[in-house]
């Protein structure tokens, strides 16, 4: 039902980038546009110590998809969720959210953009240490515009009962659960997941994957997951696979696995 | 990898783990600098000055023993020369004159000294800077002081006119010389030190006799010891022997006038150099604790890493302990340079007021030694307790991702608190809560920075405040008058008549030794009216004393000095007339900041002293504008040694402060700040490292940088707040402690609170919080957030 559109090896027109809800004549998807990127390129260092992490990747992300990026370290997969999360900026070309092209924003507005409409899974979690499940969700509550209650947060990710824990009084699972949590609670547009289940064994892998795949039902937030384990894939409805700074090749999945039935 | 190939790749992280903290680590360095400049530069100071004087004093010869008398026939020198422990015995004729110069208006008192009509005199030689020795056929050339030519621009071959024993004589200078017995020299009566007040001048003895009347005889005795001599018995001797010639009481060197004011400088800044270097180095190895105890938390990854590979907790503590004593070192060299600097500057301060022939600073190789080796074992030591955690550390840390700090004992002290507050305030809140100690160590690093600082600021507000009691509550008079030797009360009426004079208040000092018990203090007696209005004796409130019928009134330090309070009696032996051994009870205690006077009421003293009514000296109030008048009449009176303007006074007071031992103050001042600064700036890169992942995952979840900082400055603020209160208290403490130290019997410098100064001391920590802070926060904006989040903490 969902369907990306990747453009890797040919140049698209150019898509007219003040449409924020995308065109349904541009794009035969029945749902909008999340993202869409044009020749989007990034190179750390100059000269001959230059890195290449990302070479023009050209992509389209349809809004309530669930992505999963393959790819050996150093890929570009990280680089990629990382330039559309905000968190950095391309060396050159194109990156649209909703039509508004995040390059031209300045540092406020891309402060602002983290806040209203992104969400952020770590693999180490990076909760605030000095802050219990509930304050770290309401971390997020109190600056969004229109959050569920952390409470029903929690309970989305089955730790409604465990609310005033510090992080270090909850298990690793525990901890990445109240981070996804903390992630959700502001109704992001869209949840960016780099390596969530990294520091996990496989039962709470599966876990996680299970909320993050709610998530995506129940909410009809786009999620990317950037993972190494390949088996994660069968959970996605579409597979980019990266390999030196470019996507090789796109899978579609029509069936997509139940996180319960992945093993790795 | 092999635990024998160690060194390189640790050298290498020790190189980059150096220049990653260099802000702080030079922060250190220059703490540490500092507490080593001041050991080397003190050292040097003391050195300089102790062996400079001892070889002056050698080399010149300079007496042991003074012991002036009235008139002594000649040959009792031979009978002190064979007193036990006397090794050389020289007699000298010593006078007070008068030198009027062209163009001065005033009169300046003169002290002439008698040299042997042949050779070198036994004792007490000179030093020449010009001209030539005296002629001993010439009666009327004298050698003069040469600081005392040099303030008044006067040549060798120059006429001078003065007035000796009454008569005045026109003399001509010979030579300039120096001095050891006049290293320090101030007008009679006084303490500041002034060139061109005070004229020392050397006649030939036959000369110098003829115009005292003592052709054969001396009337100043001047001994040198044996190794083996006991000071006290030879004075003892000595009195006896010149008893019946109207002995006025043997002194030793150490009651010498110069001698005295030498020995306190160097006195105090021995214990300087004692005090002070250790509280630079006790900060900077507080410091140092909490730049490695952050740095070995941080990378316990690594260490756990490094264990994992073989190396030994010895291998990889060494490492870290190099790491503190590499900036402990650069800081012990940079201050081994700076306190060479500062000695060399400060040294030529002191030959403006101590007139060495010669005055080099020397450079004191223990100092380095001494200076390095603490430096680097204040630090050792502070790393040491670091050290101690990591031997603990267990190498399968390296396998396990970082643990969240634990906050839950945080919880139940603050769930009231926090119920109000935001989730950045419990950040703040929680964070400060969880390392009590911890933030106890930077509230109290920094309270003891801006208490150095308001100490220092209240003792410049205590040298104000010296100025401003002496000269404007204590002495109200326009100037003195210093008669030659004891005067009628008429002489107090003829000064009144001048015209000019609006006031004038009659004085007496005389010269005493006061003991108590085993204390002993030479000092003299000031004889003034009850109600004085010019020269006032006032309490620690201020409020103006009467002067009872008898008794003594006491300046607060020398009742310190003598252990005595009001109701004790003191022995009080005078040391000029009949020298009666007098028991006189202390009745009360006067606040003085200049020198340590000694009141009684005049008419008590007269009684005392078997002469009523005598003075000899005198305060005067001038009409605004009838100065020169005025003036010109004291220097037509014969009987008139010396005047003095308080002006004067005050402004040799203000340069010497200013300039002299009391510009250390600024120096110190200046370095309080510099601590303040380091210790806050300290905090804050702590702060700001150890909460980088935090700050950063604030700023993906959407934060802005200013709420963002607000986390990592809200500690700082509650730090600083903190910090405040305590540092007022430790000032105020500590000024006490310092204008102790600052004190000298010269002038007090007292300490009180004074409520703008510590408004001023919070002022300047709360500008090194801001200046830190921005410092800090700047790093926000510029950094990467992803690299925060995979970085070390």
């Amino acid at each position: 039902m969902q369907v990306s559109r990747l453009l890797p090896f040919l140049r698209s027109k150019p898509t007219d980038g003040s449409d924020p809800d995308g065109s349904p004549t541009a794009h035969p998807s029945a749902r909008p546009l999340a993202y869409r990127t044009q020749g989007l390129t990034k190179t750390y260092g100059e000269g001959r110590s230059a890195v290449h992490a990302l070479r023009s990747v050209d992509l389209e992300v349809t809004q309530g998809e669930l992505l999963v990026l393959l790819g050996p370290s150093g890929s570009g997969k990280s680089t990629l969720l990382n330039i559309l999360g905000g968190l950095d900026r391309g060396t050159s070309g194109h990156v649209w959210f909703q039509g508004q092209d995040l390059s031209l924003l300045d540092d406020r507005r891309l402060t602002l953009y983290r806040r209203q409409h992104v969400g952020f899974v770590f693999q180490f979690y990076n909760l605030m240490p000095s802050l219990t499940a509930r304050e770290n969700v309401e971390l997020v509550t109190e600056i969004a515009r229109d959050p569920l209650p952390a409470d029903e947060a929690l309970s989305l990710v089955g730790l409604g009962a465990r609310l005033d824990h510090f992080p270090s009084q909850l298990s690793g699972g525990e901890q990445q659960r109240v981070a996804i949590a903390r992630a959700v609670a502001k109704r992001p547009t869209v949840l960016f997941c780099d390596e969530p289940t990294g520091a996990l064994d496989s039962t709470t892998g599966r876990a996680v994957l299970r909320v993050l795949a709610d998530v995506n039902r129940k909410l009809g937030t786009t999620v990317m997951i950037v993972t190494h384990a390949a088996a994660t894939a069968a959970m996605a409805n579409s597979v980019l696979h990266f390999a030196d700074g470019q996507i090789r090749a796109v899978e579609h999945n029509a069936t997509p696995a139940a996180p319960e039935e992945i093993h790795w | 990898m092999s635990p024998r190939r160690a060194p390189n790749p640790l050298m290498a992280k020790l190189g980059r783990d150096l220049w990653r903290i260099k802000g702080q680590a030079a922060a250190i360095a220059v703490v540490i600098a500092i507490g080593v400049m001041m050991q080397v530069m003190m050292a040097g100071l003391v050195a300089s000055l102790s062996e400079t004087r001892d070889a002056y004093y050698q080399r010149y010869r300079l007496a042991q023993v003074f012991a002036p008398v009235a008139r002594a026939p000649e040959a009792l020198r031979s009978e002190l020369a064979r007193i036990e422990g006397v090794a050389q015995a020289e007699t000298r004729v010593i006078g007070a004159g008068r030198v009027e110069l062209a163009g001065q208006p005033l009169p300046i008192a003169a002290r002439l000294i008698s040299l042997p009509d042949l050779g070198a005199p036994r004792l007490n030689a000179i030093y020449p800077i010009a001209g030539r020795a005296l002629d001993p056929n010439a009666a009327d050339e004298v050698l003069l002081l040469d600081s005392f030519a040099a303030a008044h621009g006067l040549q060798v071959g120059h006429a001078l006119s003065v007035t000796l024993n009454g008569h005045r004589r026109d003399l001509r200078i010979a030579g300039l010389v120096k001095s050891p017995e006049f290293l320090y020299i101030s007008a009679p009566g006084e303490l500041i030190p002034d060139d061109a007040r005070f004229a020392v001048l050397w006649m030939s003895r036959s000369a110098l006799a003829a115009n005292f009347d003592l052709k054969g005889a001396f009337n100043e005795a001047l001994l040198s010891l044996t190794r083996e001599a006991k000071l006290p018995a030879v004075i003892a001797a000595a009195d006896r022997l010149l008893e019946p010639y109207g002995a006025q009481g043997s002194y030793g060197l150490e009651d010498q006038f110069s001698n005295r004011f030498v020995s306190e400088e160097i006195k105090g800044l021995e214990v300087s150099a004692l005090v002070v270097p250790p509280i630079f180095l006790i900060i900077a190895a507080f410091l140092l604790y909490i730049v490695i105890s952050r740095m070995v938390q941080a990378e316990r990854q690594e260490i756990g890493l490094m264990k994992a590979f073989g190396y030994s907790n010895l291998e990889v503590g060494w490492h870290y302990v190099q790491l503190v004593l590499l900036i402990a070192l650069a800081g012990a060299l940079l201050g081994c340079g700076l306190g060479v600097w500062a000695g060399q500057s400060l040294i030529g301060l002191y030959t403006q007021y101590y007139k060495f022939p010669f005055l080099v600073f020397q450079l004191q190789p223990s100092a380095f030694v001494v200076g390095i080796a603490a430096a680097l074992g204040s630090a050792a030591a502070g790393s040491l307790f670091v050290l101690r955690r990591l031997v603990r550390l267990v190498p399968a840390e390296a396998m396990r991702p970082p643990a969240p700090a634990d906050f839950s004992g945080t919880g139940r002290w603050t769930k009231g608190l926090v119920q109000a507050m935001d989730q950045l305030s419990r950040m703040v809140l929680r964070r400060v809560l969880r390392q009590p100690w911890r933030m106890a160590g930077a509230v109290l690093g920094i309270a003891a920075g801006m208490g150095l600082t308001l100490a220092m600021l209240t003792i410049y507000a205590g040298f104000e405040r010296a100025l401003d009691l002496s000269f404007s509550v204590l002495d109200r008079s326009d100037a003195s008058v210093a008669f030659l030797g004891p005067q009628s009360p008429a002489s107090l009426t003829a000064l009144a008549r001048l015209p000019g004079v609006w006031q004038v208040e009659p004085q007496r000092h005389v010269p005493v030794v006061l003991r108590k018990g085993r204390r002993s203090h030479k000092s003299s007696l000031t004889g003034l009216v009850p109600q004085a209005r010019l020269l006032r004796v006032v309490d620690d409130k201020g409020r103006q004393q009467a002067l009872p019928g008898a008794g003594l009134v006491i300046a607060k330090p020398l009742a310190k000095i003598l252990d005595v309070a009001p109701g004790d009696s003191l022995r009080v032996e005078v040391r000029e007339g009949a020298r009666p051994v007098l028991t006189i009870p202390v009745v009360g205690l006067a606040e003085s900041l200049l020198g340590a006077p000694v009141y009684i009421n005049l008419e008590a003293l007269g009684r005392l002293m078997g002469q009523p009514g005598q003075i000899n000296a005198a305060a005067l109030e001038i009409a605004p504008g009838q100065e020169s008048q005025v003036y010109q009449s004291l220097k037509d009176m014969p009987r008139v040694a010396g005047v003095s303007l308080q002006s004067d006074t005050r402004k040799a007071f203000e340069t010497l402060m200013n300039q002299g031992a009391g510009a250390m103050r600024f120096v110190m001042g200046f370095m309080a700040f510099i601590i303040t600064f380091g210790i806050v700036y300290n905090a804050a890169r702590v702060a700001q490292a150890e909460r980088a992942r935090d700050l950063a995952s604030l700023q993906i979840l959407g934060y802005t940088h200013g709420e963002v900082a607000y986390v990592l400055l809200g500690e700082l603020a509650v730090i600083t707040l903190l910090a405040i209160p305590l540092g007022s208290l430790i000032g105020h403490l500590l000024s006490f402690a310092i204008a102790e130290g600052f004190s000298t019997e010269l002038y007090q410098v007292p300490a009180r609170f004074i409520p703008e100064t510590h408004g001023t001391a919070a002022l300047t920590v709360l500008a090194a919080s801001a200046v830190s802070g921005w410092l800090v926060q700047r790093g926000l904006a510029k950094r990467d957030l992803t690299a925060a989040l995979k970085s070390r903490e």
